[in-house]
């Protein structure tokens, strides 16, 4: 490949990452222009009940809520290229310290919820698909269409119904980081996780159970058989692999979904996370919060498509040219 | 004989000590703001402060006002001078002592400093003199009967000066106080630890070692966490959910009648809007009040919980005027009226927020108003907003409460004179000022409420707000939680409050 790889590589990444400097500028003017467009006002939010207008003052004057829009976006915008998030109006806490108090939750509530689907969706799927038209396959699809179908919000209560109120096996809500106490954090995950990955889990046993469908009946998996391999070779070990390549792309699809529905989840089970801490912001009008956050999601999936391109460059020798 | 007595005390002391051990975990319905006194805003804050800072002085359950760091105090003949007498074992969880000159950093960082909103209820103090080690002299501008009051809340809270007035808006992310638990740490929409402060001059009445407090919005999960145990406190339980917590034996609920009002604040005088007949006529809002059956509004949305009113204070409490009863729904007397005033029938915009409770409190009054030929629409706002119009006069009538205060100034000062602070309604009468103006300054409880009684007699001829209900607070707790008392302001206070 010589010395002309990486460079049309780096060729490659410059561009990549020009394009997405103005998307990020984009993003942080439409943030920025939406919110103000929230009913309320930050200030009269703020000021508490009494209203008072010397109270209200102040806080205009200390948030620069007085300036010109323009303003307010290029002071933002100039401290944001600083590393200087603001300084959620609430609580009067760093956003970048609140942002790295949250994203590891979430994070750490998504991986569970993939783990979760996986572990239900593409067993359920092969079962379904290996047993195609039986009452495994009937069975199967039921709990995949009602996965897909039962609101977060619902199956969430009801959970917390279940085991922390009926049996009470687990807590109702709230969070313990692993680093702390290990089993407590798995207690007060698990809920939450399995709520959030059933939705991903049936997708994921659809579309398995159709890539299964379809390479079972290529040539190869009947030569499999024909040279006498075990079923459960032939299904795992031939079938399965092939099959996964599309689920392994919609798993990767689904982590959009994810993030939203951690929004939904984290508010049911009171996990501070991303999700709740955004949610909560809109509510009590704390614009830094809001503006950081969604910053912050939008650079990250423009890091991972970042990524992904890289990746994808590096496995396609076409793009290398 | 001698060893079961030695058992006895040995088992006391045992379960004395897991007592002295244990770890309190409250449910709050909301994440409170800034954990600095001056700055606090939320409700929540102060059931937090409650713990963390202690005041000048405190409240009973009958709103009569105790000492807490304050031992005594004496008002000046001209009722223009008080003056307190300090704690002398008292300490800042930072080790410095509570003495007059730290009390006076404090009063004056909530007058004057530029982030503190507290100075609004301090605006009589003149001069704060640390007359020696242990008393304090307050010099006012004029006699002021509510400042009281204001001490048994944020304003009379003390924080250690050093910190506070070194860090500024900063010494909100670790508030050094002088309550019975020190902070520990805040996890923003998690949680806050206190853990005691074994200094404190109260600490033998405080059994805990460690109290966290932890936001959880949601009615249903808040009641879950303490059914299952994980939880030992909860407050502000939903209506709908006390039949659960009456028939569930883990659970112990406490209720206090809260020290606020619900109602609807018309508009007299603010603007244009305020320029229809509901607006200026008298005769037609009076005929909108006889449409509404409030016991039966209390039964449909808050299952018979709350409290029907119709004074800016709950018929519980000693300032309610009794002259001015709860007037009974009257459809035939409404209709009557509206014929005086020459209309058969009037159609009046009403804002309420989008919250369940408001909405069904705004239908309910809807389908009441109907059968009086008054037609009653309502246009959900979303709160904040709600507030801009209702000041900016772009409304008819909002749908709105107020938390309440503990003097009884705190609820009908501000609304009802010519140029109180939230008057949106714009009602103004020279009469009502001088009544209310002179009341906050009388300490003499019969005189001022007579002065309140002649007041309420005259906005009831008026109805610039029509108060519908009073709220209850309720708290779910587990059976072994012992000693706690529910309060009207809706602050936890831990003293006395063990688990079996």
């Amino acid at each position: 490949m010589g010395q002309a790889g990486p460079r049309a590589m780096l060729t490659y990444l410059a561009r990549r990452i020009a394009i997405a400097i103005p998307t990020l500028v984009l993003v942080s003017l439409f943030v920025f222009t939406l919110q103000l467009l929230l009913p309320g006002d930050p200030a009269l939010a703020m000021a508490g009940e009494e209203r008072d207008p010397k109270v209200i003052e102040a806080i205009r004057e200390k948030y620069r809520l007085n300036d010109p829009i323009p303003l307010q976006y290029l002071a933002w915008i100039g401290n944001v290229l600083q590393g200087d998030l603001g300084i959620s109006y609430k609580t009067n806490i760093p956003v970048g310290t609140l942002v790295l108090q949250k994203l590891p939750v979430t994070i750490e509530l998504g991986l569970l919820a993939i783990l979760i689907a996986i572990a239900i969706g593409i067993p359920a799927g092969v079962i379904s698909a290996v047993k195609r038209g039986t009452a495994w396959d009937f069975g199967a699809n039921a709990v995949a269409l009602s996965g897909l179908s039962v609101p977060n919000f619902w199956l969430g209560i009801m959970m917390i119904l279940f085991f922390s109120v009926y049996l009470g096996v687990l807590p109702a809500s709230g969070y313990e980081s692993p680093f702390v106490d290990l089993k407590r954090n798995l207690e007060t995950m698990i809920m939450p996780a399995f709520v959030l990955g059933t939705g991903i889990a049936a997708v994921m046993m659809r579309h398995t159970r159709a890539a299964m469908l379809g390479v079972l009946n290529s040539d190869y998996i009947r030569t499999a058989r024909a040279k006498g391999l075990a079923e459960r070779v032939v299904i795992l070990k031939h079938a399965l692999r092939n099959a996964l390549i599309p689920v392994v792309t919609i798993g990767a699809l689904q982590l959009g979904e994810l993030l939203a529905g951690a929004v939904l989840t984290e508010q049911v089970f009171t996990i501070p996370g991303f999700g709740k801490m955004i949610v909560d912001a809109v509510f009590n009008r704390d614009y830094p919060v809001v503006q950081g956050v969604v910053l912050c999601s939008a650079v990250a999936f423009v890091a991972m498509n970042l990524l992904a391109d890289m990746l994808y460059f590096a496995l396609n020798p076409r793009l290398r040219v | 004989m001698w060893t079961r007595a030695f058992l006895g005390v040995s088992a006391a002391a045992l379960l004395a000590f897991g007592a002295q051990a244990q770890n309190l975990r409250i449910g709050l319905q909301e994440d409170p703001d800034q954990l600095d006194p001056d700055v606090g805003r939320t409700f929540v804050g102060r059931i937090v402060f409650q713990s963390l800072c202690d005041k000048l002085v405190d409240i009973t359950p009958d709103l009569k006002i105790v000492p807490m760091l304050a031992t005594s105090w004496e008002w000046s003949g001209d009722g223009k001078s008080l003056l307190m007498k300090l704690r002398t074992d008292a300490k800042y969880h930072d080790g410095a002592p509570i003495d007059a000159a730290s009390v006076k950093v404090n009063l004056e960082r909530s007058m004057t400093w530029k982030g503190s909103r507290r100075a609004s209820e301090l605006t009589s103090i003149a001069a704060v003199t640390a007359v020696d080690a242990s008393t304090v002299k307050i010099d006012l501008k004029a006699p002021d009967a509510t400042l009281m009051a204001a001490f048994t809340d944020r304003a009379g809270m003390m924080v250690s000066p050093k910190p506070a007035v070194e860090q500024e808006d900063k010494f909100a992310l670790n508030p050094v106080c002088s309550g019975p638990y020190k902070f520990v740490e805040r996890v923003v929409q998690d949680r806050m630890v206190l853990e005691k402060f074994k200094d404190h001059w109260n600490a033998k009445a405080f059994a805990f070692e460690r109290v966290t407090f932890l936001p959880i919005p949601d009615n249903s999960v808040r009641l879950a966490n303490v059914q299952s145990g994980d939880l030992q406190l909860i407050e502000r339980v939903a209506p709908t959910d006390l039949k659960t917590v009456r028939a569930d034996r883990r659970l112990k609920l406490s209720e206090a009648v809260g020290l606020g009002y619900q109602g609807i604040t018309v508009n007299v005088g603010n603007g244009e809007r305020s320029k229809t007949p509901f607006g200026q006529d008298p005769r037609v809002r009076k005929a909108f009040e006889l449409s509404i059956d409030r016991e039966a509004l209390n039964q449909v949305v808050f299952e018979g919980e709350f409290l029907p009113g119709n004074q800016p204070w709950p018929p519980t409490s000693p300032w309610y005027v009794k002259s001015v009863p709860i007037p009974k729904r009257d459809v035939a007397a409404a209709k009557a009226l509206l014929k005086e005033a020459g209309l058969t029938s009037i159609e009046v915009e009403m804002q309420a927020a989008p919250a369940p409770d408001d909405q069904q409190v705004a239908q309910v009054l809807q389908s009441m108003a109907a059968e009086a030929g008054i037609n009653l629409k309502i246009r959900t706002t979303e709160f904040a907003t709600m507030l801009k119009e209702q000041t900016a006069g772009n409304y008819q009538m909002t749908r709105v409460g107020w938390s309440g205060r503990t003097d009884p100034d705190g609820n009908i000062h501000t609304f009802m004179t010519c140029k109180g602070g939230i008057n949106d309604s714009k009602f103004c009468d020279p009469k009502v000022d001088e009544l209310l103006n002179k009341a906050r300054t009388v300490a003499d409880v019969a005189e001022r409420q007579k002065l309140y009684e002649q007041a309420i007699q005259i906005l009831d001829g008026q109805r610039p707000i029509i108060y519908l209900y009073h709220g209850k607070w309720f708290y779910a707790s587990r059976a072994n939680l012992e000693g706690f008392v529910a309060y009207p302001d809706g602050i936890i206070r831990l003293a006395g409050v063990t688990l079996k």
